[in-house]
């Protein structure tokens, strides 16, 4: 699937969205992020690239409002994100974290039935079954819902996770690394429902290891390195072999996929 | 409204046979079973002694006491010794093995640790010190209420102690805790030595009494002071219990789904240090309760919080119960300390649990 046009970031399209800007992170002498601008729309799958230790877990967690940034400011749906109560919040953004293991042998349902815990005493808490019965089926988890999550595979325990964040009914969904640990038709089907909800309204914001992933099922890129936006654009402005070459060390040829058109990333082995 | 992509797989989307049934059924089985063997227990148990009284008889003397019936006593001392002894050891047995297995309940949840447990981790003999304290130093002349704060108060600091010496990253590692616990327990029982040297033989003895653990000499003015304690943290336990499953994800995502995780925390913490003081200030050091009965309830009902806590504040109280049934008849004309009997069956319990957690998934999590 080819990215959607890029217009430009018109406030009018900002408005709903989570928006970072100039966003600093040090700690003591470290500097983590410097000066990282971001910006999740609705209807679009944002992608957050980088080698390790570039800092998109650093930014996922200020955007989540984890991490409050050195000087910069973050703000969802045009209001600073410090001001939201914890609740309100959840109702409006969910995140998936790499940590999918669960204390206790909660079942699996249990856990997605966990997602609902913003909803109580509003009127969307006549959803939950259908909710959590819907996101349970989106991840493939169905079969498992009796089963403890401490005895699934770490597969099964990101898409039970997933299913969780779903069930949470989030208009901004952040999703750190949902495809480590799944296999391949898995890590399609976590990045075709990442589009659905982005094609329903979404804003998502997703970190990939995966290139090619990445540039599949993405409207736009964010390329980090060591804490600094290096690129920023569609999937074919920002995946050129030269800066891939620059920011990952890896000499790459970038064509472009026969069929789709998109470009398609291959290490020089 | 489709938001979400139609299943990946058509045939793993049918709904599996819900266990909800077996589950209501088993909730239902486990409470009937434990109320109905607590009130056994405590009508049994207030007729063994040196005194032998039936199970009826027990039960005319307490409508009796509560003037509900005007039958005359069948021998003479029997409502003495059941309302001036026994009936108050029974209540305290019951109210604090309820708050100790609760307290160790809440314990595991905010350290995300089903081995975090007062007595393991040092909490209960960090009260123990604080209520010797004032043994020694003759403060206790003043109010009942003296003792059971000074308790408080070093339960508390300990607690807050081994939480954040103990936790990193928003979990806690079984190794890093139950090494505090060692320290924490050392120190404690460094400081009871010293002060079990430094006093006299009449607060020699009170001290010792604390270590070993005893309902022995239960009077209702202590049942004042703890009930009401253990009753307004139960109903703390109970709001709280949702979100704490959530701590069971780790307090980041807990947060992420507007938890308001360092309140929480907070109140846990306050709410365990509360049970575990009321129950060392009056019964001395009671160990491995509040981590054997979570574990069984657990097993039987899950480990969603709300059915958890009401499970182990049965389950607790009838443990204790029992235990104390033991102490006071296992052995003729002799009270033992009933810390020792949960120590010696809580000891292996907890060496059995640490391999299991080792060898099973997850590994020294």
């Amino acid at each position: 699937m080819s990215g959607i046009g890029l217009g430009g970031h018109g406030a009018e399209v900002r408005t709903g969205g989570l928006v970072a800007e100039h966003v600093t992170v040090a700690i003591d002498r470290a500097t983590l992020l410097t000066d990282v601008s971001f910006a999740a729309i609705p209807g679009r799958v944002h992608a957050l690239l980088g080698p390790n230790g570039a800092g998109k877990s650093t930014l996922l967690a200020v955007l989540a409002g984890d991490r409050t940034p050195t000087s910069g400011s973050v703000s969802l749906r045009d209001r600073p994100l410090a001001d939201w109560p914890l609740r309100e919040l959840a109702r409006t953004r969910a995140v998936l974290t790499q940590e999918h293991s669960v204390t206790f042998s909660f079942r699996s349902r249990e856990i997605v039935e966990m997602g609902r815990h913003p909803w109580p005493r509003t009127p969307a808490e006549d959803d939950d079954d259908r909710e959590i019965e819907r996101a349970m089926a989106a991840t493939d988890v169905s079969h498992l819902a009796d089963r403890p999550v401490a005895h699934l595979s770490g597969g099964e325990k990101a898409r039970v996770a997933l299913a969780r964040v779903l069930a949470q009914r989030s208009p901004v969904l952040l999703l750190d690394e949902p495809t480590a640990a799944l296999d391949l038709k898995h890590q399609e089907d976590v990045l075709r429902l990442a589009r659905a909800q982005a094609a329903a309204g979404d804003a998502v914001v997703v970190v990939l290891h995966d290139l090619n992933l990445a540039a599949a099922y993405s409207d736009e890129i964010t390329l980090l390195e060591r804490g600094r936006v290096v690129a920023h654009g569609t999937p074919a402005e920002v995946l050129t072999a030269d800066r891939i070459e620059a920011v990952y060390g890896q000499p790459v040829d970038v064509v472009e996929h026969p069929r789709s058109g998109v470009p398609l990333v291959l290490p020089v082995r | 409204m489709t938001r979400l992509a139609p299943a990946t797989d058509a045939g793993t989307a049918a709904s599996a046979p819900s266990p909800a049934h077996r589950s209501t059924r088993r909730r239902i089985a486990l409470f009937t079973g434990l109320s109905v063997a607590l009130v056994v227990f405590a009508l049994v148990s207030a007729g063994i002694g040196q005194l032998q009284i039936p199970p009826a008889e027990v039960w005319n003397s307490l409508l009796r006491g509560l003037g509900l019936s005007d039958a005359p006593a069948a021998a003479p001392h029997v409502d003495s010794a059941l309302w001036t002894i026994r009936f108050p050891r029974i209540v305290a047995a019951i109210l604090i093995g309820a708050a100790l297995a609760v307290a160790g309940t809440l314990m595991q949840a905010v350290f995300a640790n089903p081995l975090a447990e007062p007595g393991v981790v040092g909490v209960s003999s960090g009260a123990a010190l604080g209520a010797a304290v004032t043994i020694v130093f003759g403060l206790t002349a003043t109010s009942d209420w003296v003792t059971a704060g000074a308790s408080f108060l070093a339960g508390l600091a300990t607690t807050m102690l081994v939480y954040l010496s103990s936790r990193s990253g928003g979990r806690t590692e079984v190794v890093t805790l139950v090494l505090t616990g060692i320290a924490v327990n050392a120190f404690a029982a460094g400081g009871l030595a010293l002060l079990t040297f430094l006093g006299d033989t009449a607060s020699r003895e009170e001290i010792i009494f604390w270590q070993l653990g005893s309902l022995n000499g239960s009077r209702w003015q202590e049942i004042g002071v703890i009930a009401p304690l253990v009753l307004v943290s139960l109903v703390f336990a109970f709001v709280l219990a949702r979100q704490l499953d959530l701590f069971s994800l780790g307090e980041r995502s807990a947060r992420h789904l507007g938890v308001n995780v360092e309140r929480v925390r907070i109140v846990t913490i306050v709410l365990v240090a509360v049970l575990t003081c009321a129950a060392v200030a009056f019964a001395g050091i009671i160990s491995f309760v509040g981590l054997i009965v979570p574990h069984l309830m657990r097993m039987v009902i899950g480990p969603a919080h709300r059915g958890l806590i009401a499970a182990s504040a049965l389950g607790g109280a009838l443990l204790l119960l029992v235990a104390d049934l033991v102490a006071r008849t296992a052995v003729p004309m002799a009270d033992l300390p009933i810390g020792m009997l949960t120590s010696l069956v809580g000891g292996p319990f907890f060496f059995w649990l640490l391999r299991r957690q080792r060898t099973g998934a997850g590994g020294w999590r």
